[in-house]
């Protein structure tokens, strides 16, 4: 009889995370909770200054100090050619600043002691002589003749351009505008974020003289890249290095690039022979790691007269800060900018991208979203109502006319990418079903005749996740494919390793429910394991949604080579051929004698025990997957709002999600994702973001001005689903981790926009303060909220 | 984030944390609820050479009304207290506006009103609150106690008269001559932000008409701001509607706010002048009901 899928924990379960336990027991294992005999302690001192120039720094009332073991200053690093370092992007990043500070929370110098108390007193007794230079904090004063070069340590760069960078097809967009009877433009500034995770960065490097081993206890989202990183850059041979990511308090993109405190904490313990630990503080996060965002977009449609989009014109100005260390696949400048418009059937588009340097901190990281996806859906979205409007169309009448049909598909996109199914009207219509739209319109007029501003704002993207395939994806030459591996035990239990890395998403979870699919091996008898570059395959880790298509379908793959090899041992048992076995979840059976069977448990203790002749023993295997598409998820978000015209206060109404990510493993997961991603597009609609002052001060360096929303104010959310299960990934799974961050946005800004349709604004950029919101309404014009921001005594 | 090194004493008496007080010379800071001041040592703005924890001092963790009216709120009577105090709503309609906006509920579960005051935050709510209330501080020094109006109490951003070896041990609401209304409205960005803007309203009625009036504003200047004359312009009237647009206009003109990331000081001028005219038609309101 064959098992329940379900009851067994597979595919369609919504099994309880096996991770949580531990979690909320606080027997988690983070960074911090490590500790090694011998440890010292190291603390980062940071640049006040967003520029200057550093005339000199002493150090010796630091050494001073009882307790203090070490100093280190940038002349120390360059001492040993590892002051700077490569990024993610092919530049370079200061690790302690030698001859200037480019921004403020730069690292300038870091002290090792007994305890961080001790080395934090060390760091406040190291007196830096700056002379300050003029700061610069957006892309207009970077590019202004007269501007200070920030980056005079690169030679050839003369100016603070980063890159220019075009894609798609100019000749056939100027003939698509040429020929159109509207044209709508809008311009925006999606504002600087940050990831944020709870958990900031850490590392404890313990380098062992004796046998030359180096053991890296970090908080990474890509481990086995870290360990790449670190034989280059300190010029270690690979097998002496170890990196092992611990349980990690979130990431969300923010843990994937190297930051200078990782590198400086090797570095002193190879130095001192005994374990560094690094622990940076909130502010440290939030004022030098790596951002999201921080990106002005304009562009234009052509139309015509009946509502067709005839073609898309686009182009970003991207605030790369100090360094360029963006992680995204090296081919693209911009990162997948390029997906925007996606899900619309648009024949012709053309981008272009400058990026630059400014006083800022580096890294524009993927901040839960597949590599700039969610600038290019705001964008997208922002700029399909905007349309709507000129044309004077309903706005879901607009976006369905527009919408690739269910029968295009594959769809070849604007800029090139391959689309390869989903259901875009039926998730567009369900979406509409369950706000009750057309109930809802009436209401919004009905409370305008009352002078209450009520609005809807819809969102429908699909975005594309799950990078690779190996063709065209990669980070610094490193191809984005994945791997699993997986050894089932004499008993039937299994061990499942993956490349990837949790840090939330419930791999632990879901891997074993896809073991569970492919091999009706009970989930709760297969341990998962991964972040140990010692004993995980290589992988390239976890962000960009990227884990369900890329290594979840390599736990898929390895699932099925070790069922070919159990169908072999079963044939053996059965004393049939292997072409007169059949399977059924979680056994083999005689064709014709459904009676005869061996389960998978005992083929497994048969790969032990009693083999057929010939054949190598053991149950193991491992797969690598490099996926021949990214998946294309589909969502449509439908907000509604209230706003108080007296204050510019808005207030979620109701929120709709209706999300297509194919198949899903964990249900109770993916609503989880969801959710979560919902809450950050609302705190991006609504208040959170990262500005500078003329001074190139950080403003949102802690959790006072860098607001996350809370249980209090984020709204309700009604989920829907649709499932068009993806073609060519081995169970029909998409991405989904980030659908919601990506999508989100534009639907709470898009409501907005409508409630105050009547005062004649096009868009108020995020975080749609009330003060934004009340000017607006009363000025009837656009609002900025680009840095820097204006101050007065 | 790692303080400085400081010294922690945990006296059980006032006297005794007084003499501690008196002993340090200037260096010590009292720990009250620790919402402010823990947060001030972890990023180094402040490093007192000394705790001087009062927590363990027994008796200061009342809120109560005194025969005659006048209402006492010890130096331990927690923003949480406040807040669930069935009590309260009656006797201190603004109190009680004001305690479920104050911070976020875990603060208000450590967080107390007389260290709120003490710490004279312009951005603080219980300043302002007070302030409308003619409210004051009671100190207790070496010398014995002595009352402090909280209007005078705060002498600039962060800065009170408070003696360096003074403890304030209550905060006193003096007893109303009419019926108490009131209100209290917070412009913030979040649950446990501090104010953008903050209105307390505190009127006494008599009849149907304003026979006493206060007004404070939290975080639109240097310090907790007593729109006195706005407040002047209520009394006599019923709170008609011109009326309470006169006094909401004094307000916004008594507020001192600046631009920054929170909005320009046109905008915050004008929510004051709307948290004044609502809190009007609010008591209004309520009025109208119980008559
Ligand atoms: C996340 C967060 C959000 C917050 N949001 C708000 C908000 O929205 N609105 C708001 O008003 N406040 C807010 N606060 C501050 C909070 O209300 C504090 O509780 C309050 O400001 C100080 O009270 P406390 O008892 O915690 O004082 P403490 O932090 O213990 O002390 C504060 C200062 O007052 C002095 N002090 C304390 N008690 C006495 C005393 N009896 N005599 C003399 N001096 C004394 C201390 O020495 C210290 O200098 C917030 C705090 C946090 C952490």
């Amino acid at each position: 009889m064959a098992l329940d899928e379900i009851k067994i924990g597979g595919l369609g379960a919504s099994r309880r995370r096996v991770e949580d336990n531990r979690f909320i027991r606080g027997k988690g294992n983070y960074i911090d909770d490590i500790a090694l005999p011998g440890m010292l302690h190291m603390e980062i001192l940071r640049s006040p200054l967003a520029h200057a120039r550093i005339r000199s720094i002493d150090v010796s009332a630091a050494w001073a100090i009882p307790g203090v073991r070490m100093v280190l200053t940038g002349e120390m690093l360059a001492a040993r050619n590892l002051a700077w370092m490569p990024t993610l992007s092919y530049d370079t990043q200061a690790v302690l600043a030698t001859d200037k500070v480019r921004f403020q929370g730069q690292e300038v110098a870091c002290v090792v002691a007994d305890d961080p108390y001790i080395a934090k007193d060390g760091c406040e007794a190291i007196v830096v002589d700056y002379e300050p230079l003029p700061p610069i904090v957006n892309p207009s004063q970077a590019k202004a003749p007269d501007a200070p070069l920030i980056r005079d340590d690169k030679t050839g760069q003369d100016s603070n351009v980063v890159f220019d960078w075009e894609v798609g097809d100019r000749e056939g967009t100027d003939r698509a505008f040429a020929g159109a009877d509207v044209v709508s433009a809008i311009e925006m500034h999606y504002p600087r974020s940050h990831p944020s995770p709870i958990e900031a960065c850490g590392s404890i490097a313990d380098f062992n003289r004796a046998t030359s081993k180096l053991t890296v206890y970090m908080t990474t989202q890509a481990p086995h890249i870290i360990r790449a990183a670190v034989a280059l850059v300190a010029e270690l041979p690979e097998h002496m290095i170890r990196i092992v990511s611990p349980d990690l308090g979130g990431g969300f993109g923010n843990k994937v690039p190297v930051y200078p405190g990782y590198v400086v904490s090797i570095l002193a313990s190879i130095l001192l022979e005994c374990p560094v630990k690094w622990i940076e503080d909130k502010s440290g996060n939030l004022i030098s790691t790596g951002f999201g965002r921080d990106i002005y977009l304009k562009g234009e449609m052509a139309l015509r007269s009946d509502g067709r989009m005839l073609g898309v014109r686009m182009h970003t100005d991207s605030d790369h800060g100090a360094f360029f260390s963006d992680a995204q696949p090296s081919k693209f400048k911009i990162g997948l900018m390029h997906s925007a418009f996606s899900c619309y059937d648009i024949p012709t588009a053309h981008l272009t991208a400058q990026g630059v340097y400014t006083n800022k901190a580096p890294g524009g990281v993927a901040y839960r979203c597949s590599f700039r996806v969610t600038e290019a859906m705001y964008f997208q979205e922002r700029m399909v109502q905007a349309a709507a409007a000129d044309l004077g169309m309903d706005q879901a009448e607009f976006r369905r006319i527009n919408l690739v049909r269910d029968d295009d598909f594959p769809h070849r996109t604007p800029w090139g990418f391959l689309t390869d199914s989903g259901q875009y009207q039926k998730c567009l219509d369900l979406g509409l079903e369950a706000i009750g739209y057309e109930d809802f319109l009436a209401q919004k007029e009905e409370a305008r005749q009352r002078g209450r501003l009520l609005g809807i704002g819809i969102s429908t993207m699909t975005e594309p996740l799950g990078a690779g395939n190996s063709r065209e994806y990669d980070i610094l030459g490193i191809k984005m494919f994945d791997s699993a591996e997986l050894k089932v035990h004499m008993t039937g239990k299994a061990l499942l390793r993956t490349g990837a890395k949790t840090q939330g998403q419930g791999h632990e979870t879901t891997w074993a429910q896809i073991v569970a699919h492919e091999l009706g091996i009970p989930a709760e008898d297969v341990l998962v394991e991964e972040g140990d570059t010692d004993t995980a395959p290589f992988g390239m880790g976890t962000y960009a949604s990227r884990s369900t298509p890329v290594a979840g379908a390599a736990v898929a793959m390895v699932s099925r080579k070790i069922r070919a090899k159990a169908r072999k041992i079963a044939a053996h048992l059965l004393e049939v051929s292997e072409e007169d076995i059949e399977w059924e979840l979680g056994r083999f059976s005689v064709r014709g004698a459904p009676d005869r069977g061996v389960t998978i448990q005992e083929c497994a203790i048969a790969a032990y025990s009693n083999m057929p002749d010939g054949m190598e023993p053991g149950l193991e295997n491992n797969a690598y997957y490099d996926p021949p598409n990214l998946t294309w998820p589909f969502a449509c978000y439908i907000a509604t709002v209230e706003v108080d015209p007296e204050t510019g206060v808005w207030d979620v109404l109701r929120v709709v999600a209706v999300d297509d990510c194919g198949v899903r493993i964990n249900p109770m997961i993916v609503e989880g994702q969801i959710m979560g991603g919902l809450t950050e597009a609302y705190a991006m609609a609504n208040m959170q973001f990262i500005t500078f002052d003329e001074d190139g001060n950080c403003i949102g360096s802690n959790y006072m001005d860098y607001l996350l929303p809370t249980a209090w104010e984020t709204p309700g959310f009604e989920l829907h689903e649709v499932v068009t299960p993806c073609p060519h990934h081995p169970i029909g799974a998409k991405g989904i981790g980030e659908c919601a961050t990506v999508g989100g946005p534009a639907a709470f800004v898009n409501a907005v926009i409508d409630a105050i349709g009547d005062a004649g604004v096009r868009n108020i950029d995020m975080p749609l303060l009330p003060d934004r919101v009340y000017e607006a309404i009363t000025q009837g014009h656009d609002i900025s909220g680009a840095p820097p921001v204006k101050t007065e005594p | 984030m790692y303080p400085s090194r400081f010294r922690y004493e945990a006296p059980s008496t006032v006297a005794e944390a007084i003499g501690l007080l008196a002993a340090a010379d200037g260096e010590a800071k009292i720990l009250a609820g620790g919402q402010s001041l823990i947060p001030m040592m972890k990023l180094r703005f402040a490093a007192p050479a000394m705790i001087v924890d009062i927590n363990g001092i027994g008796g200061l963790n009342y809120h109560r009304a005194d025969g005659d009216g006048t209402y006492r709120i010890g130096a331990l009577c927690r923003h949480a207290d406040l807040e669930k105090s069935a009590s309260l709503g009656d006797h201190q309609p603004t109190i009680a506006a004001a305690a479920p906006v104050v911070a976020d509920p875990l603060v208000r579960t450590r967080g107390t009103l007389v260290g709120s005051v003490c710490h004279a935050d312009p951005q603080g709510d219980w300043a302002s609150v007070m302030v409308s209330l003619e409210g004051a501080i009671v100190a207790q020094g070496p010398n014995g106690q002595r009352s402090i109006p909280v209007d005078d109490l705060i002498d600039g951003p962060f800065q009170t008269v408070l003696a360096a070896d003074e403890i304030a041990v209550e905060a006193v609401v003096p007893a109303a001559r009419g019926t108490r209304a009131g209100g209290y409205l917070k412009l913030e960005r979040r649950v446990g932000d501090f104010a953008t803007v903050g209105v307390a309203v505190s009127v006494e009625m008599s009849g149907d008409s304003v026979a006493k009036a206060g007004i404070g504003l939290t975080g639109v200047g240097p310090a907790t701001i007593n729109a006195s004359g706005a407040a002047a312009a209520l009394v006599g009237t019923s709170l008609e509607a011109d009326a309470v647009d006169a006094a909401a206009q004094l307000a916004a003109e008594a507020a001192q706010p600046r631009s920054d990331h929170r909005g320009s000081a046109d905008y915050k001028r004008h929510v004051v002048a709307t948290f004044v005219r609502r809190i009007g038609a609010q008591i209004q309101r309520s009025e109208q009901k119980a008559a």
